[in-house]
């Protein structure tokens, strides 16, 4: 499996960022930083705390418009729009401090996740027509699908705030995957996990690759870096410090002073 | 397997069996209520309902998407003039119900997205400041639209509005059927649960759709929300869109029963009243808000046999109970909001979101205040 | 008579008003982030309590400015306690609350205190006691008088102490420590709960003056009166930015100044059409436009929503 998957990883670019700076008052959070992710990957994005990793997911996600560059998806240039048109154009993301919606069950997250995908309006609401109807029960099977995927499913009805801290996170990748992304980007997933927790991510992460989602990670857990990711970017103070294949990337001697010789060491 | 199938069946029949009784009540109501309380109160009954419409409206917009909007009487107030000015010697006009009722809603449902669309970026806080100066505003344009143009005649307000009408039968007028005498509150009575029926089935059909829970979304959490997908704006518009024109529906029914209408039937007292009734029944809960619409409405009514109660203690009226309808309100929603905050009757969501568990939640411990929004 | 300086005359004395009744939702809104409806019925009871104080002293031969004085000296008292209880009953156990309830709580507040305060002293009008000689001054071919200048400068006066305070002692450190990180000042050692209640009293002290002003200046108090007033200054607190002190300041005064210059010549801006009744309009529309288009208002820090 892992060795198809490997071919499978083209050398085109599914997403290019290509010189994006972004600015807090006199702060440089992200200063010309490009990068690219190519179709079928796991990207790493690594860094010490403040380094700008979470602010480059959202600019790519479009909650932030950067100052200065772009983010291509194919042609098509995400930098300024909105974050429901980037859904729309396929780039899901989970959220650092996760952000459910606290008080709809796992289920109704999920459900709310295939909103962009799905087309009832109030006039099919109220009359439940067919159409409403088959495409509601669509949506359903398909958040009970997901559900299981990322191995909740039989916590569907329990309030989204009341599920483990490992379970919330599993959460927020299936509402994210029920937009159908083509690249899901995922702020600290393992964070707050225990190893066999992150144990089971990791095997999910595979999973989520290996059915044909990229995926651009940001992650402080070093082993499930190393473990999944075909390639690393590094950024320390707003820059890209460097980037290559994992084992490359881990012994760069600027990457290890970025981290004081601390977790990569 | 054969037992649960039976009680199944049993259930599906005693709900068939409540319903039916409900529907016999419902239509025997005002003649219940008539013979036991007097015509006064029909007429009250009929007030209730047109509070129904107008709180299930408002349910839309603070119960399914969290926008406190306190300018919500203005959609009243827009279907109340549409109807008034369109249907009375005022202008000459004289539209039929049939048009003036969809117009209405259509109307309001334009003023909805209208309003609402500067509020959007705003704060829940913000969202609700400027939502009650708009209401004023309105107010106010109404009040004063009386020169150098007279459009809505200011403060006497429009009088002899058309009494609602339909292809010849007029609400405002006795019929006999079978022998029994309807007089003109008992007919309208029927015409308002009809609209009234209708609004409960929209307002339930929408809970439980892809609306509404991209309106659920919205309100737990927006950024979350527009991260997923969902169009932030335009989920939010349909919401103050939904929810006016079920303001202005009951508006264009409450000029063409009252017959007369002026602009401090549309206050910010009014807007609170309707909140009130939201809050106290349960935000977000059909049946807790219809509860507390009914409960709100004829509390003010019950409130002069208090009136009564001092003659006969102290010989004279002390305080004038009227007065103490607005106080009573507000303390209502502070006891509400302190004591019981998902309502009488909470729905499940709004019951566990404002429960005590909540307040265990370690993400609402870790800061001293509402950190998320 | 140059109409523009007196409008201007005019919009100065009102904007220090606001200005003063500014700051307690600005405090309030700074250190809880919660827009307490109740401030302006708070500048109401003051201008009531005041008033009964000082038709109680009418029949005796104390002098009118003495008179004045007792009035204010026991509205302001009065107003701190109202300020505590309101933040100790009806706010502080919502403190973890949802913002909606907070928020509802507020305006169900609002109207019980309005509706207290009409059940005590009645829905008529109460006219302020001629105490204060008028004396009129010529100024640049506009009139002010006494009392207007009595209230521009005690309202500086007023406004510069609590700048003092906040700015210059430890309990003003305490204060804007809690108002940016409650959790960490806690651990400093401040007791948050005393911050907040303090800063309801202090908002509510000057809301007390701000309420026998605005009873002096119209001659007339009403227990509605706090509702619109309120509302004014609220819209100030926005205008110059929420949560900030000095912006409360000036965008009370500046909304004091477009109110009256607007008032003075909406007939001429709408070519007839609308006339000076509209005045109240302003107020919501600077608001709105505020909220809208700057709402970090003058001089408040715009700060992007965190992911
Ligand atoms: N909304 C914001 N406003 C101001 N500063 C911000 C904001 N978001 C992030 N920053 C700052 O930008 C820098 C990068 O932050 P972030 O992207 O969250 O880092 P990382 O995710 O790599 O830990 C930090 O110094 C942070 O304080
Ligand atoms: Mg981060």
């Amino acid at each position: 499996m892992i060795a198809s998957a490997e071919a499978m990883t083209a050398t085109t670019a599914l997403l290019r960022v290509e010189g994006v700076s972004k600015r807090f008052g006199g702060l440089a959070a992200l200063d010309d930083v490009s990068l690219e992710i190519r179709a079928g990957e796991i990207y790493g994005l690594i860094g010490p705390n403040g380094a700008g990793k979470t602010t480059l997911f959202n600019v790519i996600t479009g909650l932030y418009a950067p100052e200065a560059g772009r983010v291509l998806l194919g042609a098509d240039n995400l930098a300024g729009r909105k974050p429901n048109e980037v859904v729309a154009r396929g780039i899901a993301r989970t959220f650092q401090n996760i952000r459910l919606f606290a008080n709809m069950s796992a289920l109704e997250n999920v459900m709310a996740g295939r909103h962009v995908r799905t087309h009832a309006g109030v006039v099919g609401a109220i009359l439940r027509d067919g159409a409403t109807r088959a495409e509601e029960a669509g949506i359903r099977a398909r958040a009970r699908e997901l559900l299981d995927y990322v191995g909740i499913g039989a916590h569907g009805d329990v309030l989204a705030k009341h599920l483990s801290y490992g379970d919330q996170r599993r959460l927020e990748i299936a509402r994210a995957l029920a937009t159908d992304p083509k690249l899901l980007a995922l702020d600290e997933p393992a964070a707050g996990m225990n190893p066999s927790e992150t144990g089971t991510l990791q095997e999910l992460l595979t999973a989520i690759r290996r059915d044909g989602v990229t995926l651009l990670l940001i992650e402080h857990d070093v082993a499930l870096v190393m473990g999944v990711c075909n390639r690393v970017g590094v950024l320390d103070y707003g820059k890209k410090i460097a980037e290559g294949l994992p084992a490359e990337v881990r012994s760069n001697p600027k990457v290890i002073e970025a981290y004081l010789g601390g977790a990569l060491a | 397997m054969f037992a649960r199938w039976e009680e199944i069946k049993k259930d599906r029949r005693a709900a068939w069996v409540a319903y039916i009784l409900l529907a016999m009540l419902l239509a025997a109501a005002p003649f219940l209520i008539g013979a036991g309380l007097g015509r006064g109160w029909v007429r009250i009954l009929d007030f209730t309902l047109l509070y129904v419409m107008l709180a299930l409206g408002l349910n839309i917009v603070v119960g399914y998407a969290g926008l406190l909007d306190l300018g919500y009487i203005a959609f009243y107030a827009v279907g109340a003039y549409l109807y008034a000015l369109l249907a009375s010697p005022h202008f000459g006009l004289h539209l039929p119900f049939w048009a003036l009722l969809p117009l209405g809603a259509l109307v309001a449902g334009v003023f909805g997205v209208l309003l609402g669309a500067p509020t959007l970026r705003l704060r829940g806080d913000y969202l609700a400041i400027v939502t009650l100066g708009f209401g004023e505003i309105i107010r106010i344009f109404l009040n004063n639209l009386n020169a150098p143009v007279n459009i809505t005649n200011g403060p006497q307000g429009v009088n002899f509005i058309d009494p609602i009408s339909l292809g010849g039968f007029s609400f405002s007028q006795t019929h006999t059927l079978l022998g029994f005498s309807f007089p003109g509150i008992y007919t309208y009575y029927y015409l308002f649960l009809l609209l009234t029926l209708g609004i409960i089935f929209v307002s339930l059909r929408l809970q439980d759709s892809r609306i509404g829970r991209a309106w659920v979304a919205i309100r737990e959490d927006e950024v979350a929300a527009e991260a997923m997908g969902i169009h932030t704006r335009n989920v939010k518009l349909l919401a103050f869109a939904m929810g006016a024109s079920f303001g202005g529906i009951s508006g264009g029914l409450f000029a063409g029963f009252q017959g007369f209408i002026s602009p401090e039937s549309f206050n910010l007292f009014e807007s609170i009243i309707v909140l009130c009734m939201v809050v106290l029944g349960g935000m977000g809960n059909i049946a807790g808000v219809i509860l507390g619409a009914v409960l709100l409405t004829t509390f003010p009514e019950a409130l002069r046999y208090l009136g009564d109660l001092q003659r006969l203690l102290f010989n004279d009226v002390l305080v004038d109970p009227a007065d103490l309808r607005m106080l009573v309100f507000g303390l209502a929603l502070v006891l509400i909001m302190i004591f019981r905050p998902a309502g009488l009757i909470p729905s499940e969501r709004r019951r566990r979101e404002f429960g005590s568990e909540a307040t265990v939640l370690k993400q609402e411990q870790a800061s001293l205040y509402d950190s998320q929004r | 008579m140059d109409i523009f300086t007196q409008q201007i005359i005019n919009g100065l004395v009102l904007g220090s008003i606001y200005a003063l009744v500014a700051l307690g939702y600005t405090m309030v809104y700074g250190i809880l982030e919660l827009i307490n409806f109740a401030h302006g019925e708070v500048t109401m009871f003051g201008a009531m309590i005041a008033l009964a104080v000082m038709g109680a002293l009418l029949g005796t031969d104390l002098p009118g400015i003495l008179i004045v004085l007792m009035g204010l000296a026991v509205a302001i008292p009065g107003c701190m306690a109202l300020g505590f209880a309101i933040e100790r009953v009806a706010y502080r156990p919502l403190r973890r609350a949802p913002r909606l309830a907070a928020l509802i709580t507020a305006i169900g507040v609002s109207i019980v205190l309005q509706n207290v305060a009409m059940l005590i002293w009645g829905k008529q009008y109460i006219s302020f006691p001629p105490l204060l000689p008028v004396v009129r001054y010529e100024i640049l071919g506009a009139t002010i008088t006494n009392l207007q200048i009595l209230i521009i400068v005690l309202s500086c006066l007023l406004m510069a102490g609590l700048l003092w305070l906040v700015t210059r002692t430890k309990l003003g450190a305490a204060m804007r420590a809690t108002a940016q990180a409650p959790d960490v000042a806690g651990l400093m050692g401040i007791n948050a709960n005393t911050i907040i209640s303090i800063t309801f009293i202090l908002g509510a002290a000057l809301a007390a003056v701000a309420g026998v002003m605005v009873a002096a200046y119209y001659g007339l108090a009403h227990y509605h009166m706090g509702f619109l007033l309120g509302l004014k200054a609220f819209t100030a607190a926005v205008l110059g930015g929420i949560g900030n002190i000095a912006g409360a300041m000036l965008g009370g005064l500046l909304l004091g100044i477009i109110e009256s210059l607007g008032a003075g010549y909406i007939g001429d801006l709408s070519f007839g059409f609308l006339g000076s009744h509209y005045q109240d309009v302003f107020a919501f529309f600077v608001l709105i436009l505020v909220l809208v288009f700057q709402p970090s208002g003058l001089l408040g820090e715009r700060v992007a929503e965190r992911a």
